[in-house]
């Protein structure tokens, strides 16, 4: 889960990891009355789940209480969009205003799971201030990495090598293993999966501060942090997806696609977007409908296919295992019954009862073409490609 | 000789809840030998009448010799069967659990690591061996027909869709194994690629992947030093957009290595006979048998 900088900055500071003053404001006058507590030149930051705010006017400083109003009016209720926002972008519903500092030095620090290593890792490199991968790629000596111990943790040691290779200077020096500690604290009690400092600040006189921070939370592991759940801003999410999301379906909007598809299993429904590309056009979504899923649920997913504007057609791939091929085709007729959908739909339906699945989608009069399996699937959906015409 | 599992199988299964019952239910009609179920609250009863409940599994390793361990219980409670599990001394665990927490795996990794114990999952569909009737995870057992080709695989649906695939093309299955889409598991690629290559009843591999991690370049790495068996490799997503989680938390694009077509070119470096479309494992596989 994707939370804003400004409760990424919340959950720093309860972990004792210094970050500049500011504080969050929803209305251009809040905004006004945030720099001048914090008074001389601050910089105005949209709170939006995207990455390259920066370079598309969503991060701005400014000298006067008047200007951080000005500039707050001109963001608040707008849309941003980045490099790594779809077409439409983000709402920007608040901005945070921070205090300047004066920056000697710029440095990175981040914190993820390295699955293959089954373990937390450090990451950390003197080039602060510019993305990591692109670090990685061109100078990939400069990033130093340091893996925590799954039982341990961080120990003193490895966060005093963390500190050195950042180079800071010696006065420094105490200050920034005390934050590498903290941070890795902040990644491991909150079941982070990724936490971010870029760029993490040497200031003219010595401290050492979080600038910008980027906090991703694992969603498997939310259960066991309430606190943490309620942070979600659903207003950041694609309508489709939040939709999703409510009904506990795994669904990711894919732009410029017009093949729905309704799938159970991740890897089978990635391997259904795959043919899906091969027969020539692109997939719409990735949704797997999960295992046990009830009527319920399968209705609401097929509901979100059909509501999906870009949908001209719908793939449905099941092979069920504890699924059943049954309930979905119930799932799938009562929805399309409800929402009167003429959208054609090609189906592939195998494993638990498939048999009577089938039957009761050929009984419902919807405009249904059968396919026997996946390579089956990507012949027929073709076909009907050809007959609807028009092309990506 | 199958891998993993067998005739000499005793399967212990933890979390008899809906799911968990389902598929004990559909496992002993299989089959495959179930001595005991582990469930609390539940001692002194018998599911389906015959297999004994405990509400421990040590209790029940003593009193049935239970050496292979499936686990359904709800994701938070999964590290504390794992490790509940290897404790007993289940010589095999296999986690079908979706959604534990990467922090509690790589927790379970760790503790793990120095024990005899091997772990599958978690988030995996497990193991079947046809030949043996032993099903020891969610794999539908009217799909896979008993033969001479292993698979090994990330992804669960995709695994029955492979099975499926070689059916048709009238190949069987010496045992097939899901190794799990979360991005810490047990047993990877390259562990069960081992047990294939020296498996006498395996002539040929099926491999399938998924973006994510590096684990198939490691499992290219190790065919091509290992692997005398031909391999045929899928790997699925090669159309996902970068950064998105494609449910399976471990298929997030990473990086560079994370992408299909650099996991493609790491196998068919090493030799392996790579699909571009996961519906064509099938008819590869008897291509390169025939």
């Amino acid at each position: 889960m994707n939370i804003h900088e400004y409760q990424a900055k919340e959950i720093l500071n309860r972990f004792g990891v210094p970050t500049p003053r500011a504080e969050v404001a929803s209305t251009p006058s809040e905004a006004k009355q945030i720099a001048s507590q914090i008074g001389g030149r601050v910089v105005v930051k949209a709170q939006v789940h995207a990455g390259g705010r920066g370079k598309v006017g969503g991060v701005r400083l400014v000298d006067s209480p008047e200007e951080a109003k000005k500039v707050s009016a001109e963001l608040i209720g707008t849309r941003l969009i980045t490099k790594q926002t779809g077409a439409t972008g983000v709402p920007v519903d608040k901005v945070m205003i921070a205090e300047t500092l004066d920056i000697k030095d710029e440095l990175y620090l981040s914190i993820v799971i390295d699955g293959d290593l089954g373990a937390p890792v450090v990451m950390a490199s003197t080039e602060g201030g510019m993305e990591i991968e692109e670090v990685a790629e061109a100078t990939p000596e400069k990033i130093f990495r340091i893996a925590g111990d799954p039982l341990i943790g961080l120990t003193g040691y490895h966060a005093r090598d963390i500190a050195m290779a950042l180079g800071v200077p010696k006065q420094s020096l105490k200050s920034t293993i005390k934050l590498v500690s903290d941070l890795y604290r902040v990644f491991i009690e909150n079941d982070c999966s990724l936490v971010e400092i870029n760029p993490l600040v040497i200031t003219e006189d010595d401290q050492v501060i979080a600038l910008d921070a980027k906090i991703n939370l694992e969603d498997d592991a939310l259960f066991r942090h309430p606190n943490l759940a309620k942070m979600r801003d659903h207003n950041q999410q694609d309508p489709l997806e939040q939709r999703a999301d409510e009904a506990d379906l795994a669904y990711v909007k894919l732009d410029g696609g017009r093949v729905g598809c309704m799938v159970n299993g991740a890897g089978l429904a990635m391997a259904t977007m795959d043919i899906t590309k091969s027969a020539g056009a692109d997939p719409a979504n990735f949704l797997d409908i999960g295992g046990s899923a009830d009527q319920k649920r399968i209705e609401e997913a097929f509901k979100i296919i059909v509501d999906d504007e870009d949908v001209e057609i719908i793939l449905v791939n099941l092979f069920a295992g504890i699924a059943r091929s049954d309930v979905v085709a119930q799932g799938i007729v009562a929805a399309a019954k409800e929402t009167k959908t003429t959208v054609p739909m090609v189906v592939a339906m195998r494993g638990t009862n498939a048999e009577e699945g089938l039957e009761i989608l050929s009984n419902s009069g919807l405009d249904i073409t059968g396919a026997p399996d996946l390579a089956g699937a990507a012949v027929v959906l073709q076909q009907k490609l050809l007959e609807l015409g028009g092309s990506d | 000789m199958a891998i993993l599992v067998g005739e000499n199988t005793r399967l212990l299964v933890q979390g008899l809840g809906r799911d968990g019952s389902f598929q004990a239910s559909r496992t002993r009609r299989y089959g495959t030998n179930m001595v005991a179920a582990v469930h609390p609250g539940r001692d002194n009863l018998k599911f389906e009448d015959e297999v004994p409940y405990f509400s421990t599994v040590a209790k029940a390793v003593e009193q049935t010799g239970a050496n292979t361990g499936v686990i359904f219980v709800p994701a938070p409670f999964a590290m504390d069967a794992i490790i509940e599990q290897v404790d007993a001394g289940i010589e095999l665990v296999v986690c079908i659990t979706e959604g534990v927490p990467v922090l509690d795996m790589v927790k379970v990794m760790a503790y793990i690591k120095d024990k005899p114990t091997r772990l599958i999952g978690s988030n995996c569909p497990g193991v079947l061996s046809p030949a043996s009737k032993a099903k020891v995870g969610i794999v539908p057992g009217n799909i896979v027909r008993p033969g001479n080709v292993g698979v090994v695989s990330r992804s669960g649906t995709l695994t029955y869709e492979a099975i499926a695939q070689l059916v048709q093309h009238d190949m069987g299955q010496s045992t097939c194994v899901g190794i799990g889409g979360d991005p810490v598991h047990g047993t990877t690629f390259t562990d069960v690629l081992e047990l294939f290559q020296s498996d006498d009843e395996t002539e040929a591999i099926v491999l399938i992947g998924e973006i994510g991690g590096i684990r198939e370049q490691l499992a290219a790495e190790y065919i091509k030093d290992h692997v005398t068996k031909p391999v045929v490799a899928a790997i699925a997503g090669s159309s996902a957009p970068p950064g998105k989680r494609m449910g399976h938390a471990g298929a997030i694009i990473t990086g560079k290595a994370a992408l299909a077509s650099e996991k493609n070119k790491a196998l068919e470096a090493a030799g392996v006979h790579v699909v571009d479309s996961p519906a064509l494992i099938g008819a590869k596989m008897q291509e390169v048998l025939h």
